[in-house]
């Protein structure tokens, strides 16, 4: 295995951890939750973009902790349920595993490489979609189809624009 | 255990946080039956494991209580069948009850009836040995019983006392091997001996070959043995066998046939007649002819009924009437009615017979009596009653 594939799969995990500040923590969901609610009345196909998943992603991946991803996710998700017309909760199950699990993937692997953010973004966009189809169903009782070529377009779309918006996210980071 | 939650603290997180999301959106989520899915889930969570439970628990309790119920039935089945044998008992205790009350009934009709005097006794016991013939009766001297004296039932007779004591008497049966008594038959007279074999059936003795004797015919005591008196009933023939020089002929003791419990000492023996035995070809009572249908001429009968001996009564009767002659009034020397008198209403007169002369009783016995056209009480019809002759010689008058 080369050095950067070491770099990629082991890292060092103190040294890679990310850390930000209170306010970027606050602001940037709470800014992801608006924009979701709110452009997509001007510009409908940006309904499509689920901001508060990438943040999801990007904070659990960066701070490579487990309990601290599930809980931002948690939370994303209470926020996002709070908005929306579906029971709280629903979003906050599913992202409360996708951030721990995307947490997880970060103590593992180098998340600072686009192409892995890309794959990772359209991994857990998709899984969020799933699970979130399964409560439906299993919870809710909702009788809905699950869109698997749309889901996965949509998944890459989310993956790319998730790449771009992590990219500004890295620049909010503290610097070491 | 805090050191596996610490281990694994962030899936325990992981877990406590997913839980209390599923379980806020039990809260607010309600079904089609606007019921709440924290109850729902909550109800389908606890149904199984309440159902589970409540298997267990009912298996259990029921097993204990058909364990109970089985051992209770297996209790009742043992007190039933005790209070079934104990009823036996009493309905065999209560039928002989009944029966020696029905016998006690019988012996004291019979020795209200009985010319001979006579006292009950109770068998109350047995000699003893397993061919013993003897029992033992609870009077005895003391009660005027003498050694030889007969003892009989209503059915017949039983034994005769062998030894009296002061408060019982000892009494060989019939069916002892040393008893003998005489006895006759009661169609032919014929006079045998009566000696037990030691078991149920007796048999005579010293009847000639040529004696006629049936199966089924009565044996009554003879008298001749100074013991019985004459005329009790001994038992009937069951099977007879010719023999030289005497017949064998083995009789069913019939003062023993409905058991040993109470009998009658005879203190005092009085000699009867032997009842007739029954003519072969009695006379049969014949009911009266149905009435005739509606518009249905009742036939009168077109001749004189009866016999001969009633035709010519009858006939002279009806002389005497013309001739104004009654018959047994007339003094001996005086002038007797013309017998050779025709009646002008001869054949319609005779052809009117008095039913009641012609009309036959059981056994034989006649009665005058009205028609049936005379009597409007009776209501009978018209016609005499047929009678059948009877081969037999004509029984004595008891006019």
């Amino acid at each position: 295995m080369t050095e950067s594939g070491d770099r990629i799969l082991v890292g060092n995990q103190r040294e890679q951890v990310s850390r930000f500040r209170a306010r970027v923590l606050l602001f940037v969901p709470l800014a992801a939750i608006l924009f979701q609610v709110y452009v997509p009345r001007f510009f409908v196909f940006l309904g499509y973009l689920e901001l508060p998943l990438l943040v999801t992603i990007y904070f659990a991946l960066m701070r490579r902790s487990q309990i601290g991803g599930l809980f931002v996710g948690a939370c994303i998700g209470l926020a996002q349920d709070s908005l929306s017309t579906k029971p709280l909760g629903m979003f906050g199950i599913v992202k409360t595993l996708v951030g721990y699990f995307a947490a997880s993937v970060g103590l593992r692997i180098d998340v600072e490489h686009p192409a892995i953010r890309l794959m990772l973004t359209f991994f857990f966009y998709f899984f969020h979609q799933f699970l979130y189809w399964v409560l439906s169903r299993g919870l809710l009782g909702e009788q809905i189809a699950f869109e698997i070529q749309r889901t996965l377009v949509l998944g890459l779309l989310n993956a790319i624009v998730g790449v771009a918006v992590f990219h500004f996210l890295d620049k909010l980071r503290e610097q070491a | 255990m805090e050191t596996l939650l610490h281990r694994h603290r962030d899936k325990t997180v992981l877990v406590l946080v997913i839980f209390a999301q599923l379980v806020l959106i039990a809260v607010q989520v309600r079904n089609d039956q606007d019921v709440r899915m924290i109850r729902v889930w909550s109800v389908t969570a606890v149904t199984p494991l309440a159902r589970v439970l409540e298997t267990v628990r009912g298996g259990g309790v029921g097993f204990f209580h058909n364990y109970i119920r089985v051992h209770d039935a297996r209790e009742e089945n043992r007190r039933l069948e005790a209070e079934l044998d104990r009823l036996k008992m009493e309905n065999l205790f209560l039928k002989s009850e009944l029966s020696t009350a029905d016998r006690a009934k019988a012996l004291v009709a019979f020795q209200a009836r009985t010319p001979s005097k006579t006292i009950a006794a109770r068998v109350i016991a047995s000699g003893a040995g397993a061919n013993s013939k003897v029992v033992f009766v609870d009077r005895g001297s003391g009660s005027g019983v003498e050694k030889g004296m007969p003892v009989v039932t209503p059915d017949g007779i039983v034994g005769k006392v062998i030894a009296a004591y002061p408060t019982a008497s000892e009494v060989m049966l019939v069916t002892d091997p040393d008893f003998a008594a005489g006895v006759i038959s009661q169609k032919n007279h014929v006079a045998g001996t009566l000696k037990g074999q030691g078991h149920a059936n007796c048999k005579v003795d010293y009847v000639p070959s040529e004696e006629k004797i049936e199966v089924g015919d009565l044996f009554y005591t003879s008298g001749d043995d100074r013991v019985f008196p004459r005329g009790f009933p001994v038992g009937a023939v069951l099977s007879v066998r010719s023999a030289s020089p005497y017949k064998e002929i083995i009789v069913e003791p019939s003062g023993l046939e409905r058991g040993l419990e109470a009998v009658l000492i005879m203190l005092e023996g009085v000699h009867q007649a032997i009842p007739e035995a029954p003519p072969a070809n009695a006379p049969v009572y014949l009911g009266p002819p149905p009435p005739p249908a509606p518009g249905e001429q009742a036939t009168q009968p077109s001749g004189p009924a009866g016999t001969d001996a009633d035709r010519l009564r009858q006939h002279y009767q009806q002389l005497g009437e013309a001739q104004g002659h009654k018959f047994g009034e007339g003094l001996p020397g005086s002038k007797p009615p013309d017998f050779n008198l025709k009646l002008p209403a001869a054949g319609q007169g005779a052809a009117q017979p008095q039913a009641g002369d012609a009309e036959t009783r059981r056994h034989g016995d006649t009665e005058k009596g009205p028609t049936p056209a005379q009597d409007p009480k009776t209501g009978v019809s018209a016609s005499p009653r047929p009678r059948v002759p009877s081969p037999t010689p004509a029984q004595p008058s008891q006019q």
